[in-house]
Order: C-alpha cells, then sequence, then structure tokens
C-alpha cells in the first residue's frame, strides 16, 4: 500500500523535467547511430535472399560453408547457426537453381529440413519502406483531427509527440544495438504508435474531466490537476501497461522464431509507451496549456 | 434469485456453445502460408510493347490465366490476387517444389510474333514485336499434318486483316515466332496470310508438337511479369511456428487471467470470462468472413487479449475509486461505467484510427495484423464492456457482492482520499 500511496502523491509534473532531458538525450544519440550506422535491414528492405532451415539434426557452420562455397554463392553470406535453425542471408537475390542445389546440398546433411526461404526485390523494398513511413504520418494526422475535435489541439499535440518520440526509441535501440529490422519491425511500430496514443488519451480523458470540476487561477492549480489526473490513472497505467508487456514477453520467449524481432520491438516499445504517457504526454500538455494561461494574465 | 439464475444460465449457455463449436471453427480458420507452408509469389506486370500501360482489363486476364494454371499444379485453392495496378500476388499452400511453380507459372505460351527492325546483330535476333499472346485466339492452337506429314502447330490470329498486313509488309522477310524468348521457328513469308491462321513448323514428333500446342492453349499471358517477392515455407516450419506462437499465447493468456482475478476478485472473474467470450468471438468472425491468420495476426490477437483487458481494468480501478469515495458498491459500479465508458470510447477509437491507416498502406502480414487488430478492437468493446458489465449487474442486482472485499478493495482504504 505504501508503495501505491507513494506513486499517487509523486509530483509528475516535477519529475518530468528529468524525463525530458533523459528523452531528448535518448533522442540525440539515436539521431548520431542512425545517421552512423544505419539500421541493420534483414532481406524484406534489402534486396537479396533469405534463406531459414529448420533441422532435425545438428548441422554446423562448418558444414554449410564448404557447400555455399562449392555453390558459388558465399561472397557476403551471413550464416546464423542454432540449436535446432540455421539461418543464411545472402546479399544477392538467389536464382532458382542456386536455390534448387542449396536445397539439396542441405537435404544431404539432413533429410528431414524444413525451409522458409524469402527472396526481395530491392524496388519493393523501398516501398514499403515508404508504405511505412506514410502509414506513420497519416496516423499521426488522424490523431490530431481525431483528438483536436475530442479534446483540444494541445492533447494532440501532446499526443502526437509522446507517441513520435516512443516509436524513434524503438528504432534508435534497434540502430543502437544492431537489432535486425524486418517487415513485423514496421508493424510493431505502428502498433506501439496505436498503444501508446490508447494510453495517453486514458490519462488526457482524466484531465479533461477534472479540468471541467475545477477553476485555473495560477499555474500551481493546473499543475495539481495535472499530477491528480496522471496519479488517478497511475494503477490502470502501470496494470494495462504490465498485461499487455506479458503478451509481448511470453511471444519473446516462446513464439515462433519469425517474430521474434517483432515481440522484441514490442517489450521495448511498451515500456517507452507506458513511460512517455505519464512523464511525457501530460507535463507536455502542462507546458503548452500554462503558456495559455500566462498570456491573459500578463497583459491584464 | 431469478437473477442468479439469469447469471449461471447466460455463463453455462455461452461455455456450452463455446466448448461445441470451437472444434470446428478451429478448423475453419483459413490459416496463411506462413503457418501452412506453402510459396508466395508477386508479379510485376509490365505491357510487352513498350510505350503501353497496364490496363485493369489485362492484369485481370493475368492474373486468371495465373489461377487456372496453378490449378494445373494440383494444389488445393491457389489464391490469385492482384494489387495495386500492376501487380498479381500468388499463394500457393502446400507446393514442395518451387521451381516447378516457377516454370509453370512464367514460362508458358507468352508467344509473340518478331521480325527484325535492322538493329539486330545476331541472325536468331529479333527485336520488333508484331503480334502478342492477345493477339490470338485463345485456346485454339491445334496440330495437324503438312504435306510432308509432319505435325505442325497451328494457330488462328483474331484480326485477320492485321495479319494480312504484317505478312504483306514482311513478303520475303523473317516472321520470327517466340514462345518467351525461345525462338520456335523463324519461317519466311511466302505469301500474304488473308485466313487469319499462322502455322509453326520445326522437325517436330508428334509429341512435342502436342506438348506445344498444350503450352499455347494453356491461355496466353497479356502481360509480361517479373518477380518482386517471393517467400517459401516449408510445411514443417510453419507448423512449429503455429505451435510455438498459440503455446506462447495460452500461457500469457493464463497469466493475464490469474492477474485479473487476484486483482480485481469477482469483477475480474467476470472479465476474465469476457475474455475468452472475446477470443471465441474472434475466432468466430474470422471463419466467418473467411479471413486469413497469418503469424503476427496470432500475435495481434495475443496482444490484443492483454489490450483487451484495458477495458476491465479501466472500469474496475474507476469503480474502486469511487467506492474509496465513499460511495456505496451499487451506485460506485454505476458511477465506475459511466465515466470509463468515454475513455474506453476515446482511447480505442484513437487505436482503430492507427490499425486502419496500417490496413490502407500494408500488403501482406502487416494488413493481416492490422485486420485483427480492428476486429479485435470492435470485440473487445462490445464484450469487455457490454457483456461484462450485463454480467456484473445481475450479479449486483440479484443483492450479490455487495461488499467491497468482492472487488479486491480493503474496507480500511475507504474514504482514504
Amino acid at each position: 500500500m505504501s508503495f501505491k500511496s507513494k506513486l499517487k502523491n509523486l509530483d509528475y509534473v516535477h519529475i518530468s523535467r528529468g524525463c525530458y532531458a533523459i528523452s531528448i538525450a535518448l533522442t540525440i544519440i539515436g539521431v548520431i547511430c542512425l545517421s552512423i550506422f544505419g539500421l541493420n535491414y534483414s532481406v524484406d528492405f534489402k534486396a537479396g535472399s533469405n534463406v531459414d532451415i529448420s533441422l532435425t539434426e545438428t548441422v554446423t557452420k562448418e558444414q554449410i560453408e564448404p557447400i555455399l562455397q562449392e555453390l558459388g554463392i558465399a561472397e557476403g553470406t551471413h550464416v546464423t547457426p542454432g540449436a535446432d535453425r540455421i539461418t543464411i542471408r545472402f546479399t544477392k537475390v538467389l536464382d532458382e537453381d542456386q536455390d534448387h542445389q542449396l536445397k539439396n546440398e542441405i537435404l544431404k546433411l539432413d533429410s528431414e529440413a524444413s525451409f522458409e526461404v524469402n527472396t526481395v526485390d530491392p524496388e519493393m523494398a523501398r516501398e514499403l519502406a515508404r508504405n511505412a513511413m506514410l502509414a506513420v504520418l497519416w496516423s499521426c494526422l488522424g490523431i490530431i483531427v481525431y483528438v483536436s475535435i475530442r479534446f483540444e489541439w494541445r492533447f494532440a499535440v501532446a499526443a502526437v509527440v509522446s507517441l513520435l518520440h516512443d516509436a524513434f526509441m524503438v528504432v534508435a535501440l534497434f540502430s543502437i544495438f544492431r537489432l535486425e529490422v524486418d517487415l513485423t519491425f514496421i508493424i510493431a511500430v505502428l502498433t506501439i504508435i496505436g498503444y501508446s496514443i490508447n494510453d495517453t488519451i486514458v490519462i488526457f480523458d482524466r484531465i479533461r474531466e477534472n479540468l471541467r470540476f475545477s477553476k485555473l487561477k495560477t499555474r500551481e492549480d493546473l499543475i495539481t490537476i495535472v499530477n491528480k489526473s496522471v496519479s488517478q490513472t497511475i494503477m490502470r497505467s502501470l496494470y494495462t501497461a504490465l498485461t499487455v508487456f506479458i503478451a509481448a514477453l511470453f511471444l519473446l520467449l516462446l513464439g515462433g522464431a519469425s517474430i521474434k524481432m517483432f515481440s522484441l520491438a514490442m517489450v521495448i516499445g511498451l515500456l517507452f509507451g507506458a513511460y512517455s504517457s505519464i512523464f511525457i504526454a501530460s507535463p507536455l500538455w502542462f507546458v503548452l496549456k500554462s503558456r495559455q494561461k500566462n498570456k491573459p494574465a500578463k497583459a491584464s | 434469485m431469478k437473477r442468479i439464475i439469469a447469471f449461471i444460465t447466460v455463463v453455462v449457455v455461452t461455455t456450452a456453445i463455446m466448448a461445441w463449436t470451437s472444434p470446428g471453427l478451429l478448423r475453419n480458420v483459413h490459416l496463411g502460408l506462413d503457418l501452412k507452408g506453402g510459396f508466395e509469389i508477386l508479379y510485376e506486370a509490365e505491357p510487352f510493347e513498350a510505350g503501353a500501360k497496364v490496363t485493369r482489363e489485362s492484369l485481370l486476364k493475368t492474373a486468371q490465366s495465373l489461377e487456372k494454371r496453378a490449378n494445373q499444379l494440383g494444389t488445393s485453392e491457389p489464391e490469385v490476387t492482384t494489387e495495386g495496378t500492376n501487380r498479381i500476388r500468388l499463394k500457393l499452400a502446400g507446393v514442395t517444389d518451387e521451381n516447378e511453380v516457377r516454370k509453370l507459372m512464367k514460362k508458358p505460351s507468352t508467344l509473340t510474333f518478331r521480325s527484325k527492325d535492322g538493329t539486330e546483330t545476331l541472325p536468331e535476333q529479333f527485336k520488333k514485336i508484331e503480334l502478342v499472346g492477345t493477339d490470338f485466339v485463345e485456346g485454339a492452337a491445334y496440330v495437324e499434318m503438312d504435306q510432308l506429314n509432319q505435325p505442325q502447330v497451328v494457330i488462328k490470329v483474331k484480326d485477320k486483316d492485321k495479319f494480312a498486313q504484317i505478312t504483306e509488309r514482311l513478303y520475303n522477310k523473317q516472321l520470327a515466332i517466340f514462345l518467351d524468348e525461345e525462338l520456335l521457328s523463324a519461317p519466311t513469308v511466302r505469301a500474304v496470310m488473308t485466313d487469319g491462321t499462322a502455322s509453326i513448323s520445326g522437325s517436330y514428333t508428334r509429341q512435342e508438337a502436342n506438348d506445344l500446342r498444350d503450352e499455347i492453349n494453356r491461355g496466353a499471358l497479356p502481360l509480361k511479369l517479373s518477380e518482386k517477392y517471393s517467400q517459401s515455407v516449408g510445411a514443417t516450419l510453419g507448423k512449429q511456428s503455429l505451435k510455438q506462437t498459440v503455446e506462447a499465447g495460452l500461457i500469457a493468456s493464463l497469466f493475464i487471467l490469474i492477474f485479473m482475478i487476484g486483482m480485481y476478485r469477482v469483477p475480474g472473474l467476470i472479465a476474465s470470462f469476457g475474455l475468452i467470450v472475446h477470443t471465441w468471438l474472434l475466432i468466430l468472425v474470422f471463419s466467418l468472413a473467411d479471413f486469413t491468420l497469418t503469424l503476427p495476426g496470432i500475435a495481434a490477437i495475443v496482444l490484443g487479449v492483454g489490450m483487451a483487458v484495458d477495458a476491465n481494468i479501466i472500469t474496475n480501478e474507476r469503480i474502486r475509486e469511487e467506492m474509496r469515495l465513499g460511495k456505496s458498491i451499487l451506485s460506485s459500479v454505476k458511477a465506475g461505467g459511466k465515466h470509463s465508458f468515454r475513455t474506453i470510447m476515446d482511447s480505442n477509437i484513437t487505436t482503430i484510427i492507427v490499425a486502419v491507416v496500417m490496413y490502407i498502406y500494408g500488403t501482406g502480414a502487416v494488413k493481416g495484423f492490422a485486420l485483427v487488430l480492428i476486429v479485435e478492437i470492435v470485440l473487445s468493446i462490445a464484450t469487455n464492456i457490454y457483456f461484462t458489465r450485463f454480467l456484473l449487474n445481475l450479479l449486483l442486482k440479484a443483492g450479490k457482492l455487495l461488499q467491497p472485499k468482492y472487488f479486491g478493495v480493503k474496507e480500511s482504504d475507504i474514504g482514504e482520499l
């Protein structure tokens, strides 16, 4: 109970100043890292072939490499061995014969092997990336319009800043830790946006409700309202973040291998989503709102 | 008492319906290729003549021809869909030999008649295209014997006049017949052809001539196709992904249910029941609407379970809050429901906006995921607001649950704020 009470009595507006600093620092690191290293794109975004082999017998990297050499497709190839699975990534698109020969050779090592082959044309990949950017853009516009109608523009701006923050943090972390970005990563980022906005709106809704019953005279009144609204919804925010986090975590630990990166992105995004809803969105709204409040005061 | 009976009846009947229909529904759900194994190719179509445009009609025709060919492979329900203005996506379940597919899909019968435009460097080069696949009568090729009793394949041209003009212009010149990039024959035009038939002769055996005829008759593709993307998933790998992800989902759901019950007691129990109904409805919708469930789709369902309880968490937290303010249980539930409704709607509508945008811009897996998300949010509003509240109210009006402890609220907390 004491932990709960502590959570409820925190001065969120005050704490958020430190959070801005952290978020801005992370954003700068992210931008630097992205501009220097970029993202570790999977074949979904980069021309090439990706061959995933599910094995029933142990096949080592050393056994695979001579095969690739022999077929003349070893150049620039990256082999990732696993317990019952090997992933081979080619920087060139395998043609039909190479694909066929590779499979035959591996079937000689393990007759029960099962394959997953992905091939992408670079043009296609660029289109995927462009569509993802457009999706983020339109989502933000849609949210701005809806929130401006239902709430007011300041809420819309604060919500969009915080959701872009979450999306960017995930992208930045994937860049910093060189994690592979595939098609499902786009889904994860978009879902994080959807989740983060949902979380933010719940708190904003409470601010809107509390505003109705209060007369704002000073900056302190506004701080009180924001703190009160966040603390009233904090348990809900944490519990919901927890339930979705449980879902994403189990997908990461136990789910199919092809959605591993998706689950990881979700786990990271959910944490940032919960954090930004509490420490960024509402305090940011306060900053915007207090400016408006101050102007008439100065004029009079 | 009546209400208690109503409550029990609703729960029992719903459970019975779910238990009875679930196995059938699960069998009916259309699994994506990433789960059942198969081969998917995305083709980009372009016209044979430079400068021409891909029309909707020609794209659909090409898709139909591809479907016909896919059917010849004997796979169950090949899926051929057009995308955008110039793409065709082909999905084949349970295909083991991708090479065979590629050959059959691409190779056959893009029959062209070509002549020389003067820039060729080799004798077997013919750069000017005179007639393309669509200029020939579909399925009308046949084999006949020529004067020397050699089999030859006869094809019919749709526009006799056009063919007459071409043969007139090319009089004493070569008119080559190509199947894709393969030169079949390059006869020299000896007469102006006015009957609209052309024959392909070579030193074919009867069998070879028959094969060629079939290949041509399989339907000429009006457009040239190039492969943009392909994915092939082995059946074992697909099953493995399905099993792992479903297991992960079940374990996660179990934890979420335990959390809800531990946290909110009776309303938590009802919420858990609502969650199960929610998942069942989701499968029902997928089964009835014949939507395809992909691996990201299952991930969406699992995440959705986590998000769907949100509506319950919002409502229950609000109810608790009202209780702590000292309100009676009945009025707390009423006020909590009323206040949380708007919150839930606003927060879910914004998520739907994102999901709809994702659906519009997404392809393949992204679309599948977005679809699950949209259906899920709509269903979660239905079950987690209306259904669970209905059950909770039945219990309350029956005079049960009138102590705060059933809501996980300690007596000592009441009036704390």
